[in-house]
């Protein structure tokens, strides 16, 4: 059994003049104190990686900035998927009694911290070193190439990925820490800069700098009742050259083994916290875990399905897309935003019903794979 | 360690395309190794590819991370299917559709030698 009793958030976009220790520490901060407990009282420490700072040893250099001597810590690396792989591992941790509470922890200052050149460079060296990375082909480019296969294999169109960016931006005026808060349309999408065509720029998360925390324990520590009920992870390759068919890809891997984890179905879930670094990442995992049947998920977004007061209520603080991508504190703002809702501080963002969430990570190109669920206890 | 001769092929600087077959189980692979990644046999035989394929996936890329990429945009990146069973990326005429029949060529990008396919018919 373990609980998430604790979320931090700090916005996304500059921060200028703070490092990644910074962030993640001010993140940090507010999550052990929302959880109700003392730095003392965390025995356990998990945290991503800084492509700004790389450290062979960050969650230790960590621990000691931030002032706390844990019985157990390390850092994780697994792309995109960094955050919920950690949040499994926490769960895991207390569930067998390595540690009492474990705070997991990310924040980078990706955007003031480096040119935007080099977090493309950086970021693009998940290629292949050999056979890819001499091609000269970006992130957006492996994404570029599934969206034109998944395209290609279910009629989907660049309007209908607009949708996911707009959509996302749509829920991101409704928050103040998002990066952008200014409204854009199918049309702003479709004429936006070509970045790795079919993806345009508006079709792209943003770099930004920020970071995010939260304390997973044992038993609960205050009013918020959010349990984790159940994860699994799918790792299919590395490399999108070694990538499987679209039909053999980890998320339908990851949801098939959380859902028996879990003991729920699709069909129970009433919010949905999903890796959008790209729209098209967006649009496949959808269809991917059975949130929208194949090549309709643009069709549920255009109906309101993934409104906040839709029937499936989806990254309602922006996503990557448009709350901002500071790298493995990214996808945890997904985590945090969950949170809010269940807990019932969600504000004007707040959803009627966020009882049962599905949360789901994608590290690489489709690469590495985290599907969990979440339930909200009384 | 292997028994084979390394073929080399553009990733050496050399115009051509090699893949490895294992002996044991029949696998074939892209990404050169010192055995099969399917069963783990050692020393996987190297071939020299036809260069023919089937175009599976494309992104035109427009915006380029370093001054050396950037010279060359917009540069069509691919996933070919192999006529002999594996996928490669490779660089390719901006008009090609998936599905289109290639076959590679090799062209110079940031001053190395990369297979570059066009449509064979």
């Amino acid at each position: 059994m373990s609980f998430i009793t604790g979320v931090g958030l700090t916005s996304y976009g500059k921060h200028e003049g703070s490092s990644s220790l910074d962030l993640m520490s001010q993140a940090a901060e507010l999550a052990v104190t929302d959880a109700g407990l003392k730095r003392a009282d965390i025995d356990g420490i998990l945290c991503g990686y800084s492509t700004v700072s790389p450290h062979i040893m960050l969650a230790t250099v960590f621990a000691e900035h931030f002032g706390i001597r844990p019985s157990y810590a390390h850092a994780v690396q697994v792309g995109g998927a960094t955050g919920l792989a950690m949040t499994m591992l926490a769960h895991q941790l207390v569930d067998a009694g390595v540690a009492k509470h474990v705070l997991v922890v990310g924040g980078e200052n990706r955007l003031t911290g480096q040119s935007r050149d080099a977090s493309i460079l950086a970021l693009a060296q998940v290629g292949h070193p050999e056979y890819e990375v001499p091609l000269g082909p970006t992130i957006p480019a492996y994404y570029g190439l599934v969206a034109t296969r998944y395209m290609h294999e279910y009629g989907m169109t660049q309007e209908d990925l607009a949708e996911f960016a707009v959509l996302m931006r749509k829920h991101a005026l409704t928050h103040p820490g998002a990066q952008f808060h200014d409204a854009i349309s199918v049309a702003d999408v479709m004429n936006s800069k070509p970045v790795a065509l079919p993806l345009k720029l508006l079709d792209c998360c943003p770099v930004s700098d920020g970071g995010a925390a939260f304390v997973i324990s044992r038993e609960r520590t205050n009013e918020a009742g959010v349990r984790v009920m159940g994860c699994a992870q799918a790792h299919t390759h590395q490399h999108v050259t070694a990538a499987p068919a679209l039909s053999e890809l980890g998320a339908e891997i990851a949801i098939a083994k959380a859902k028996a984890a879990s003991g729920v179905a699709i069909s129970d879930v009433r919010y949905a916290a999903i890796y959008d670094s790209f729209t098209i990442t967006l649009a496949m995992l959808l269809e991917d875990l059975g949130l929208a049947g194949r090549g309709e998920a643009a069709a549920r977004v255009r109906s309101g399905y993934f409104n906040g007061d839709g029937a499936m209520p989806l990254n309602t603080h922006g996503g990557l897309l448009s709350y901002g991508h500071c790298g493995v504190g990214g996808a945890m703002a997904h985590l945090v935003e969950t949170h809010l809702q269940m807990t019932g501080r969600a504000g004007n963002r707040q959803v009627r019903d966020a009882s049962i969430a599905l949360l789901h990570g994608d590290g690489g190109v489709l690469s590495s794979h985290v599907s969990m669920f979440l339930e909200q206890v009384r | 360690m292997s028994g084979n001769q390394a073929l080399a092929d553009w990733t050496k600087g050399e115009a051509a395309i090699v893949y490895q077959s294992c002996n044991a189980c029949g696998g074939l692979q892209y990404f050169r190794r010192s055995f099969c990644a399917a069963c783990g046999a050692p020393d996987p035989v190297e071939k020299r590819a036809s260069g023919e394929g089937t175009v599976y996936a494309t992104s035109l890329v427009c915006r380029a991370a370093t001054p050396e990429t950037r010279a060359h945009v917009p540069y069509n990146i691919i996933l070919v299917d192999a006529a002999e069973g594996f996928r490669m990326m490779a660089h390719g005429d901006h008009d090609l559709a998936i599905g289109d029949k290639v076959i590679a060529r090799f062209e110079l990008f940031t001053g190395r030698l990369v297979p570059y396919f066009v449509r064979s018919k």
